[in-house]
């Protein structure tokens, strides 16, 4: 398998904060059929991001943007956790030992998977630490 | 209550304006003389000191402004040489702003007299304790007022800025009977003796005060007397004029402006001279001054000036209060900002775009300054620790350029309104109520 699809696209579309704001990008999301698969709000004093992971990010991308909003795309990697207890210790703690910083991550779940998506400065590095440790990553064709 | 000079402070007015004129037209002519930059000014106009016949006259002479003090930085104004100066101070702002006024001795005099008539007319003798708030340097509050109330034999307490515990322990300890500084520094002074249990009108002699160097109002006088027990008289000055100068009397009506020592005109948009008690910007001539003498300074307040015969017994013109600015200068915490300012710094940030606007607050009568500012869409990022340094980044800088702590607020592109004429770029919400 590809490197390439070990490495997902996150759509960050940035909020003003202003009441309201909020509700109106996500209509504009809606009226755009972008199909939202997990997602995570980040707020500042300044302003807030929504992070998205979508169905086809590329060609929601264009069509977020071609609306006037701004929307940046960011390479995440997607890891998987089972039911079990410690394993999301167990990821983090690979991850650290490697000298990868995570700089956020929020939780992802499907009828048959589950997951955290983490946003870190490496993410191809990340992928490799983390399938070298035996541990599941979430493909870009599994979501 | 008596007067510190009553031959001059009760002169009729005719004959201060005659003395006045006299004094206007030895300062122009000897500025005439000893600065090149004003006779050429003159020459451009077409006016020789001969010419200023009267005060219509005298309108025609050049204005100075504070774009005079940036260009001829440090010292290209002074008419005397260091061997006749006493004293230097210089005012705040940055390197590019800041004002450098040199004082000879009679000048020092000349100044600390302004303050102990002033002083006088409120009731201030030797037997009062002057406890000065106000900062000591560099800035000419401290010893402006230090050498003011010294020079009517009172006891000055120079303790300075700052330091609140100490201040209250002072008051406490000694027989403070007036104080002098900022009016939010008073109103500082207040919250924290409410919050421990003193009263000052039962705890402390204090009875009187000096408040100036930021603008307030009368109905924040009216609270502070409330809370405070002391009578608190406002103070005009700025460090062109020498310093603080200008002091309420008794009557708490207006500063009186000393007519021998200060021709103030008040003029409209057009230029022309205010009515009595219209507001206008305010224009000073110092009639005195030796070191560094300012003829038709545009000081840039906006104020109202009238010869309405004070209650007092005094003669002299008495100045409201400033309402405003006729320029685009803002005093936050008593610090002179201009908006060209914060425009250098955002320019000198890449990730940063040309929107911007400032917010003033003043919670409690503290200022606080909010400058929002677009950040350009290709620095925009994902990352909020990048995003906060960004921030941290650009309120260090405005902090070092300004003196003064500026909140900064990174807007998305577009948040901030657009303008199609001239851009509003300050939104001020201080109250003074
Ligand atoms: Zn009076």
């Amino acid at each position: 398998m590809m490197a390439d699809d070990e490495i997902l696209t996150q759509l960050s579309i940035f909020v003003n904060n202003e009441p309201g704001r909020l509700a109106a990008v996500a209509g504009i999301l809606k009226e755009c059929g972008v199909n939202m698969k997990a997602c995570n709000l980040a707020e500042s004093n300044e302003f807030g991001i929504l992070r998205a992971i979508v169905d086809d990010p590329d060609d929601a991308y264009e069509r977020i943007k071609s609306k006037g909003l701004i929307v940046r795309k960011t390479d995440i990697v997607g890891i998987s956790i089972d039911n079990v207890p410690g394993s999301l210790f167990e990821a983090a703690d690979v991850l650290g030992k490697a000298g990868i910083n995570i700089d956020y991550g929020y939780a992802y779940a499907s009828k048959d998977r589950e997951g955290l998506f983490i946003r870190v400065d490496d993410p191809m590095k990340a992928a490799e630490v983390l399938k070298s440790a035996g541990i599941d990553i979430i493909r870009r064709s599994e979501i | 209550m008596g007067y510190r000079n009553e031959e001059i402070e009760t002169m009729p007015r005719e004959e201060l304006q005659r003395m006045q004129l006299s004094l206007l037209q030895r300062q122009v002519r000897t500025m005439y003389d000893a600065s090149a930059v004003f006779r050429g000014r003159m020459d451009e106009a077409g006016l020789t000191p001969d010419d200023i016949t009267g005060f219509e006259e005298f309108r025609k002479v050049p204005f100075m402004s504070k774009a005079d003090l940036r260009d001829f930085y440090p010292d290209h104004l002074f008419v005397k040489p260091y061997e006749e100066l006493v004293r230097v101070h210089v005012s705040s702002g940055t390197t590019g702003l800041a004002t450098v006024v040199g004082y000879t001795k009679k000048d020092l005099e000349d100044w600390s007299e302004c303050l102990a008539r002033g002083m006088v007319s409120f009731g201030m003798s030797d037997k009062d304790m002057l406890q000065n708030f106000h900062g000591y340097g560099l800035f000419t509050g401290g010893l402006g007022v230090h050498y003011g109330a010294e020079r009517i034999g009172a006891t000055v307490l120079p303790i300075g800025t700052g330091n609140t515990d100490r201040q209250i322990r002072m008051m406490l300890d000694l027989p403070v009977t007036a104080v002098a500084g900022t009016p939010s520094y008073m109103f500082h002074i207040a919250d924290v003796c409410e919050s421990r249990g003193i009263d000052m009108r039962r705890d402390t002699k204090v009875r009187l005060a000096i408040a100036g160097g930021e603008p307030w109002s009368d109905s924040m006088r009216r609270k502070l007397q409330d809370r405070t027990g002391m009578r608190v008289h406002n103070c005009y000055g700025a460090s062109e004029l020498y310093g603080p100068c200008f002091l309420e009397c008794r009557e708490q009506c207006g500063a009186h402006v000393w007519a021998d020592y200060c021709y103030m005109e008040i003029l409209d948009r057009d230029g022309n001279p205010c009515a009595d008690g219209e507001e206008g910007e305010m224009v000073v001539t110092m009639l005195q001054k030796e070191a560094f003498p300012l003829i038709r300074y545009r000081i840039g307040d906006v104020t109202s000036l009238t010869w309405e015969r004070c209650a007092c017994g005094r003669t002299h013109p008495r100045m409201g209060r400033i309402t405003g600015r006729a320029d685009d200068m803002l005093i936050v915490r008593g610090v002179n900002v201009f908006p060209s300012q914060i425009e250098s710094v955002i320019g000198e940030f890449a990730f940063l775009s040309p929107f911007y606007h400032i917010t003033l607050t003043n919670e409690d009568y503290m200022d606080e300054m909010v400058v929002s500012i677009e950040v350009e869409e290709r620095h925009l990022t994902d990352d909020m620790i990048r995003m906060a340094e960004m921030k941290r980044q650009v309120e260090d800088r405005l902090k070092s350029v300004l003196n003064i702590k500026t909140a900064v607020k990174l807007e998305l592109p577009g948040a901030l309104a657009r303008y199609e004429g001239k851009a509003q770029h300050v939104t001020d919400n201080r109250s003074y109520e």
